[in-house]
């Protein structure tokens, strides 16, 4: 036994010595011998065997500024939010509710695009511009504010639907029964009665706009729930709460900003809707779809058009922003696309 | 498949029966004006007189017991400021035959135009500028992301100021026809061209499609037999729901071309305060909603045998 032993480690030895040989020969030769030369042995650098640098974020990231289209709406949507927010405070800007008067004390109404009024002033002689953002940020409250209801409470639903095997059946006949009403009757009958207003339509529109962001996170929360990771954590006795917030919901952040970006042309959407049957916003809460249903009522005479020509574009730029962003974002945030 | 359509049936009656009921409910909270066409003259006994007389003042179960009786019986009960006095049956007759016309032609239409939108797109993806796509994707981004309600304007507005169209709906002349119906296809055939192209896409890059293909089957009948068919599966559960959103749509285009339809009648409605009109349309377009998903889920059933409402298995 020791004697193989001993022949083995003197193999060893032997041909740790020719090596040793053949290295230090080898120095000496030309640089491309140094290819072949033994590496030093560097801790940190064995530890990084088989370990990717993939990032989910970075890759995302990277795959959405891939996109020009995506990354020119981005740039046009950041200008746009950015500037209806420090529209008001820039010199020299009007008020969007007070009425011009002209020299002979009669109103400025329905002056065309000068100098003085950008975009003209109304039938009453308020200006156009101002109204134009003001307008803006009423349907961007209403749209984000949607948004957020709708992330809330449809996380909320759609972690306890797709998580608790228990309220599984309840949350389905629920949705099966809810999802059956049409979404433009509720906003119509929910603007009816209620007092028409801001919180009105907001109410209106989250009441079920929450089922679509629901049954989507209960079918993704439905496949991950059971991998191994999630098992693990509650072998470890993680809490749920926590199993729910760190194990789960990270994955579907990328799918629930896209709902959420998706949300926003949908809502301002449907408060031109409303506006245009009668149950909206009255005209002293300037809005996109109040600005929107006067220019269409004066569309008939062409001095007058830019007052519809101008709210029309504002908010297709809006709209049209959120929709591609959010669509790119969702290409871009699924790691298919994250391989080249 | 009896088996699943009955219980289909079953189960759309009783969400029917529910949503019926919270609607009804719901309905109460109507502001009392609109059961009155002259709210500010009379006085508040009289109001009340009124209210009793019309059972509003009864208790919730009480109302919908005699609401259900009465609906049973086939009444909608009557207008109180629309046409006072007239029976809700009367006046839906009147308008349903127009909003039915409206509908059926857009519907057909934008089927049409959205399949070969659909096709071209995805045979477009093959070539190499991919030009019917790109002009397909910009007239899909436009429709799905813009508000209905604006470019429905939009439509109108260019329609009457450079084409020459009337703006307004007027039976005699059949020009006026061309811009509510563009109106009303235009949503659904960028909808259809969109999941056409996805699906045929899809398809295409099936591994029966690439065996087809390498036994020399002519690609033309590839595109017929198999991506095209197999494509529209998925789609088939959308025709009875594009029907009833044409009619959902036509709630906004028929007021702004002033068709005499049954969505005008309850943007009017409501314009007008008249609660019995805008109850009875109201718990209508909710039954149509119904049953068009019902119907989708029938023909999605008819056309693809694997489904069922069976519970899967498996699930821990």
């Amino acid at each position: 036994m020791s004697f193989f032993k001993k022949s083995a480690d003197m193999l060893g030895d032997r041909l740790n010595e020719k090596l040793a040989r053949d290295l230090d020969e080898s120095a000496v030769l030309a640089d491309e011998a140094l290819a072949f030369s033994f590496a030093e042995f560097h801790p940190e650098a064995a530890e990084r065997g088989g370990y990717s640098n993939y990032s989910y974020w970075r890759a995302t990231v990277r795959a959405f500024f891939r996109n020009k289209t995506a990354v020119f709406f981005l740039c046009l949507m950041a200008a746009t939010l950015l500037f209806t927010f420090i529209q008001p405070l820039l010199p020299g800007q009007k008020d969007p509710l007070e009425v011009h008067y002209g020299e002979w004390g009669l109103p400025l109404n329905n002056v065309p695009p000068n100098g003085e009024y950008w975009f003209g002033t109304n039938s009453i002689g308020q200006d156009l511009w101002s109204r134009i953002w003001a307008g803006t940020r009423t349907s961007l409250f209403i749209g984000f504010s949607v948004a957020v209801a709708e992330a809330v409470l449809g996380i909320l639903a759609g972690v306890l639907w797709g998580y608790v095997r228990k309220l599984d059946f309840f949350f389905t006949e629920l949705y099966n029964v809810l999802d059956n009403i049409p979404q433009t009757l509720l906003l119509i009958l929910i603007s009816y009665i209620m007092h028409p207003g801001v919180s009105t339509i907001i109410f209106a529109l989250s009441l079920t706009g929450w089922l679509g962001m629901a049954r989507f996170i209960r079918n993704q929360i439905i496949i991950i729930r059971d991998r191994d990771y999630n098992l693990a954590s509650r072998c470890l006795g993680v809490p749920t709460r926590r199993v729910i917030f760190r194990n789960l919901l990270p994955y579907l952040v990328s799918v629930i900003t896209m709902r959420m970006a998706l949300a926003i042309p949908g809502a301002i959407g449907s408060e031109v809707f409303v506006t245009y049957i009668g149950i909206g916003l009255p005209v002293s809460i300037p809005s996109l779809g109040n600005l929107i249903q006067t220019g269409r009522s004066l569309m008939q005479m062409a001095v007058l058009r830019y007052q519809l020509i101008f709210p029309v574009a504002v908010l297709a730029v809006i709209t049209i922003s959120f929709y591609i962003i959010g669509n790119s974002f969702a290409d871009a945030a699924d790691p298919k696309n994250h391989v080249n | 498949m009896a088996k699943y359509i009955l219980k289909r049936v079953l189960r759309a009656s009783v969400t029917l029966f529910i949503i019926i009921t919270i609607l009804f409910s719901l309905l109460r909270l109507m502001p009392i004006e609109g059961y009155f066409d002259n709210f500010d003259k009379v006085s508040s006994t009289e109001i009340q007189v009124k209210l009793n007389s019309l059972g509003l003042n009864d208790p919730l179960p009480k109302q919908l017991g005699r609401f259900y009786n009465q609906l049973l019986h086939g009444d909608l009960g009557t207008s109180n400021i629309y046409r006072r006095g007239v029976s809700i049956n009367t006046i839906i007759a009147e308008k349903i035959p127009i909003s039915v016309k409206f509908g059926l032609i857009s519907f057909a239409l934008s089927l049409v135009m959205g399949l070969a939108l659909g096709i071209w797109m995805a045979y477009s993806t093959r070539t190499r500028f991919k030009i019917g796509d790109r002009l397909g994707t910009v007239l899909i981004v436009v429709v799905q992301a813009v508000p209905a309600a604006v470019y429905h304007i939009v439509i109108q507005f260019v329609g009457s100021q450079y084409a020459g169209i009337p703006m307004l709906f007027d039976e005699a002349r059949p020009i006026s026809y061309l811009l509510p119906i563009l109106s009303l296809s235009i949503g659904n055939t960028a909808y259809y061209a969109m999941w056409l192209r996805r699906y045929m896409v899809d398809e295409a890059n099936k591994d029966y499609v690439l065996l087809a293909r390498a036994k020399g089957v002519p690609s033309g009948a590839i595109s017929r037999r198999h991506i095209f068919r197999n494509a529209m599966v998925p789609l088939v559960q959308y025709i009875p729901g594009s029907i009833l959103s044409t009619l959902m749509g036509s709630l906004y285009v028929e007021s702004l071309y002033s068709i005499p339809g049954m969505g005008g009648l309850l943007v009017t409605a409501i314009k007008r305060q008249d609660n019995t009109l805008v109850q009875a349309l109201v718990l209508i377009y909710a039954v149509v909603s119904i049953l068009g998903l019902l119907f989708g889920d029938i023909m999605m059933a008819i056309v693809d045998p694997r489904i069922s409402l069976a519970k899967k298995e498996g699930s821990r």
